[in-house]
């Protein structure tokens, strides 16, 4: 970088630490990017008589079923969203303290686990059919039961841990926004319901439908569970067209395709965004009083919240503890421990990648303001709304295409095969993980480079600080806590991923979800509990953040502080 | 006549904690009243008070000659029929500022909201920006559209929390005039926050000063001025200073500036300490005047000075002197005393 001080604009201010030189960071992007245009690209690849195949046979089943999942899962987790979150902003009702932060644990469950419980629970073997035939001595097709592996509890599964999303963002937007708006329409001639439908709702709107994306997202990425019920949905076909069929250009198109639903997603999400900028006018908060509840009301509300945590953790969680208690004797042997080992391993790794990274990066878009930079950057952050079997298909292709050229090449010329350097190792695995989640990383500490302000570098700088210290004394002590949050929430997402593990992992390689996932495709739901309990508790640490960062950004008490 | 809002004892407490100790006062119809004091005063819990926000534990709210509070019953906010414009405006970003204004006639028919609007509209110039969304509008046009709304459905009372609090300085006397016209001309009871005295008296009827959750004074803004009730007032509104006197009468003070006579009888016995209130404007610069003081401080306000002049004493005084006559400080200028409002209050403990 340049050091003539008089050529920079306000916008290209220098500040302290060595800018990262632009070739690294866009070298940096183009790599983290590659996955995603390998497979958006492999559309100009067309292959016809794929498409017909793929057209004749299963296509417009994913498609049909991919659309039910989204419908059915965006109506049920803006229910078990929505509600709770205005009980819990507007009224005080027995335990609402509590629910504030309870309604997030679900977060804390992968859908796959909560899939694999709920079967424990309910399929004809499970303690409750078993406790209704000795109670009433029917037979095993004497009576009608709800069928957990079907379209609908797929949709019941995936909104019972994919609903805080909604519940989060939702009550953000009631707590920011409409507290003087909902005053101004009571004295408008308002009453309660129609305040929340005249204002607080359609105010609320933009942020709803960012959360509702992000679920849908979530529910489009989803693998473990529809591939348990035996749904045939994108990713179970991209799984089987590429490992059943051993069809990689097929699941390429197929990745293709699902890409540009999620496109539609990451538009609607960041247009949302930018509306919710026009809602936001008001300058000054007034605190929020919330008004007590009594009697029945009490009741009605306390059920309600509390229904969502009851059934998206509480039940899961008693099930995976007693049947944890029952198996751990056999399951917890060396293996385990190994699994542990391997997954506390490369979920460490890749958290370490991608918060350096991300570091990286935040200062690199903070330090210049070029737009090509900042696009590089951007697009870094969008593998959260890829799907991992996506990303995996996308790592997968260019990394196999390296192996062969340096494997042809040491072949020819020394005789030696390399076989996979990168495709088969970790290498592929950390790639893959540092894609899907930089932009949690990336997210997390952007978030927290922008709390230092420039006019606090220029305060520092004017009292006399060089850079050195400025960094040690400012950024430093500023920044640890996002950086330790980033690397807590990629640690934890790492933790809890599946499909991308389950194709990229080396041969033989197991971490706790590939032993959940195995166990349970071998019908042993109760051996699973201990690796999904892991799982389950580890991913209890990022609700605890979120939940710090909710009880913090309730503008009106910062106010009156 | 009929006020159309009382206060009787009213005594507020969140939390437990009491902000509001004993408030009465009331407005008649059409009046403008506003509560001037300090930030956490209690004057926006006051205002809440009687929009129904929050509900006394004691006395009473009367608005029209309808019980609205009191420590059993409060009637509900949407039923109270208060307009109220709220600091940051708090217009509804998701509708248009012709939406915003419609917002409260619900119960008019098409014709009537439609006339009712177009009378707002032209009342307060709002044909430019009708269509637009809040987002896309100036403060002083946000400020028109909260108004208009408020006022929309004929409030029996209109309550403005610091209307101007957002505004330029420079704009605010100007606004809270304009405003005050309109809300004239709609014949409007309202009550208005602020703690700005320039824009409460260049707005208000009737100003009630409040500190520490108690109501000081309930006035007009020249009774305030002239014939504050306690030294805290005195010292709150408008500039002055106090010089130790002497009661030697029943309408006399002796002070070094000699002695000073009021046209009312004084609160003190004859020969009891006090201190006597002196505002820039009683002290006059006249060059003939035999009585001198030095100028210590000078501070230039267009058409005046504001001096600061030292007796030989060494006590200080206020002088509002046209601009014209510019005196460099420590030259002696000759003084005269004008005071039309003795008022005296006994000396600090």
């Amino acid at each position: 970088m340049s050091t003539t001080a008089s050529a920079m604009t306000t916008s290209q201010r220098r500040l302290p630490g060595r800018s990262p030189s632009k070739t690294v960071l866009f070298v940096l992007a183009s790599l983290i990017s590659l996955p995603l245009l390998v497979v958006v690209f492999s559309i100009f690849n067309p292959a016809p008589e794929i498409w017909r195949h793929l057209l004749d046979t299963v296509l417009s089943e994913y498609i049909s079923n991919s659309i039910k999942l989204m419908l059915g899962v965006g109506l049920l987790s803006l229910i078990l969203g929505i509600v709770p979150a205005w009980l819990t902003t507007m009224f005080r009702f027995p335990l609402s303290k509590q629910l504030e932060w309870a309604l997030l644990l679900p977060l804390a469950m992968p859908a796959y686990i909560i899939a694999y419980t709920y079967t424990g629970v309910l399929d004809a073997s499970g303690p409750i059919q078993t406790l209704i035939r000795d109670l009433t001595g029917w037979g095993f097709r004497d009576y009608w039961f709800p069928e957990i592996r079907s379209m609908g509890g797929a949709i019941t599964m995936l909104a019972f841990v994919l609903y805080p999303y909604i519940y989060l963002i939702t009550r953000a937007a009631f707590i920011n926004q409409s507290v003087c708006s909902l005053e101004a329409a009571r004295t408008l001639g308002c009453g309660p319901w129609k305040v929340f439908f005249r204002i607080a709702l359609p105010l609320a709107r933009p942020g709803i439908i960012v959360g509702l994306s992000l679920v849908l997202m979530e529910t489009l990425a989803d693998y473990g569970t529809v591939q348990y019920f035996g749904i045939s949905a994108f990713t179970t076909g991209i799984f089987r067209t590429w490992f059943g069929l051993g069809n990689s250009a097929a699941a390429a198109q197929l990745s293709a395709l699902l890409m540009i639903f999620v496109a539609v997603l990451v538009y609607v999400e960041y247009w949302s965004r930018q509306k919710q900028r026009y809602h936001h006018i008001s300058t000054r908060f007034s605190s929020l009083v919330q008004k007590p509840l009594h009697g029945y009301q009490a009741v009605i509300a306390t059920i309600v919240c509390s229904l969502p945590v009851i059934a998206g953790f509480i039940i899961p969680v008693c099930f995976q503890m007693y049947w944890a208690l029952l198996t751990y004797v056999d399951v917890i042997d060396s293996a385990f421990l190994t699994q542990i080992w391997h997954s506390v391993l490369l979920a460490a790794l890749a958290a370490v990648i991608a918060t350096a990274l991300a570091l990286f990066m935040a200062y690199g878009k903070r330090h210049t303001a070029s737009t090509f930079t900042r696009l590089a950057v951007n697009i870094s952050g969008m593998g959260y709304a890829i799907p991992g079997t996506v990303i995996a298909v996308g790592v997968m292709l260019p990394l196999a295409w390296v192996d062969k050229m340096v494997d042809s090449y040491f072949r020819s010329h020394f005789d030696v095969s390399t076989g996979l350097i990168l495709s088969g190792t970790l290498f592929a695995l950390l790639f893959a993980y540092t894609v899907r989640f930089l932009a949690v990383s990336l997210k997390t500490v952007d978030a927290g480079l922008t709390k230092i302000k420039p006019s606090m570098e220029e305060a520092g700088r004017s009292l006399g600080l060089s850079e050195f210290r400025l960094l040690r004394k400012v950024h430093i002590p500023m920044m640890r806590g996002s950086l330790l949050a980033a690397f807590l929430l990629v640690f934890v997402d790492v933790l809890k991923e599946l499909p991308a593990t389950l194709i990229l992992r080396p041969f033989n390689f197991n971490t706790l979800a590939i032993r959940a996932y195995e166990l349970a495709n071998e019908e042993r739901l109760a051996d699973a509990a201990c690796p999904s309990l892991a799982i389950v508790l580890v991913g209890i640490i990022p609700v605890i953040y979120l939940s710090q960062s909710i009880s913090k950004s309730r503008p009106g008490h910062e106010f009156n502080a | 006549m009929n006020s159309t809002l009382e206060l009787k004892n009213v005594s507020v407490a969140i939390e437990g904690c009491t902000i509001l100790d004993s408030i009465s006062f009331n407005l008649t119809e059409g009046a403008i009243g506003c509560l001037l004091g300090p930030s956490g005063c209690g004057k926006t819990t006051l205002l809440r008070t009687i929009a129904g926000f929050e509900q006394p534990f004691e006395g009473e709210v009367w608005i029209s000659g309808i019980r609205a509070s009191d420590k059993r019953h409060l009637v509900a906010i949407e039923q109270r029929q208060v307009g109220m414009v709220f600091q940051d405006f708090a217009l509804f970003p998701h509708m248009t500022v012709k939406e915003n204004i419609a917002f409260g006639l619900a119960g008019l028919s098409g014709r009537h909201r439609k006339q009712r609007i177009r009378e707002l509209v032209d009342l307060l110039k709002m044909d430019d920006f009708l269509n637009k969304y809040p987002h896309r509008l100036s403060g002083g046009q946000q400020q028109r559209v909260a108004l208009a709304r408020a006022i929309a459905s004929r409030p029996r009372v209109l309550l403005l929390d610091e209307p101007f609090a957002s505004m330029d300085i420079g704009l605010r006397e100007h606004l809270a005039r304009e405003v005050r016209e309109i809300l004239k001309q709609d014949g409007i009871t309202a009550v208005l926050v602020s703690h700005n005295q320039l824009e409460a008296f260049a707005m208000a009827d009737v100003v009630g000063v409040i500190n520490d959750g108690r109501l000081l004074q309930w006035d007009t803004a020249f009774n305030l001025y002239h014939r504050p009730g306690n030294a805290y007032i005195a010292d709150f509104i408008g500039e002055g200073v106090f010089i130790p006197g002497t009661v030697i009468g029943e309408k006399s003070v002796e002070t070094e500036l000699g002695i000073i006579s009021g046209s009312a009888p004084l609160a003190a016995l004859p020969g009891s300490p006090v201190n006597v209130l002196i505002r820039p404007d009683d002290i006059l610069h006249d060059d003939d005047s035999t009585m001198t003081a030095v100028v210590h401080k000078k501070a230039f306000r267009g058409a005046e000075f504001l001096y600061t002049l030292a007796l030989d004493s060494g006590t200080q005084l206020l002088s509002l002197v046209p601009s014209h006559h510019n005196h460099p400080v420590n030259e002696a200028i000759g003084i005269r005393l004008e005071i039309d409002h003795l008022v005296v209050f006994p000396p600090e403990a």
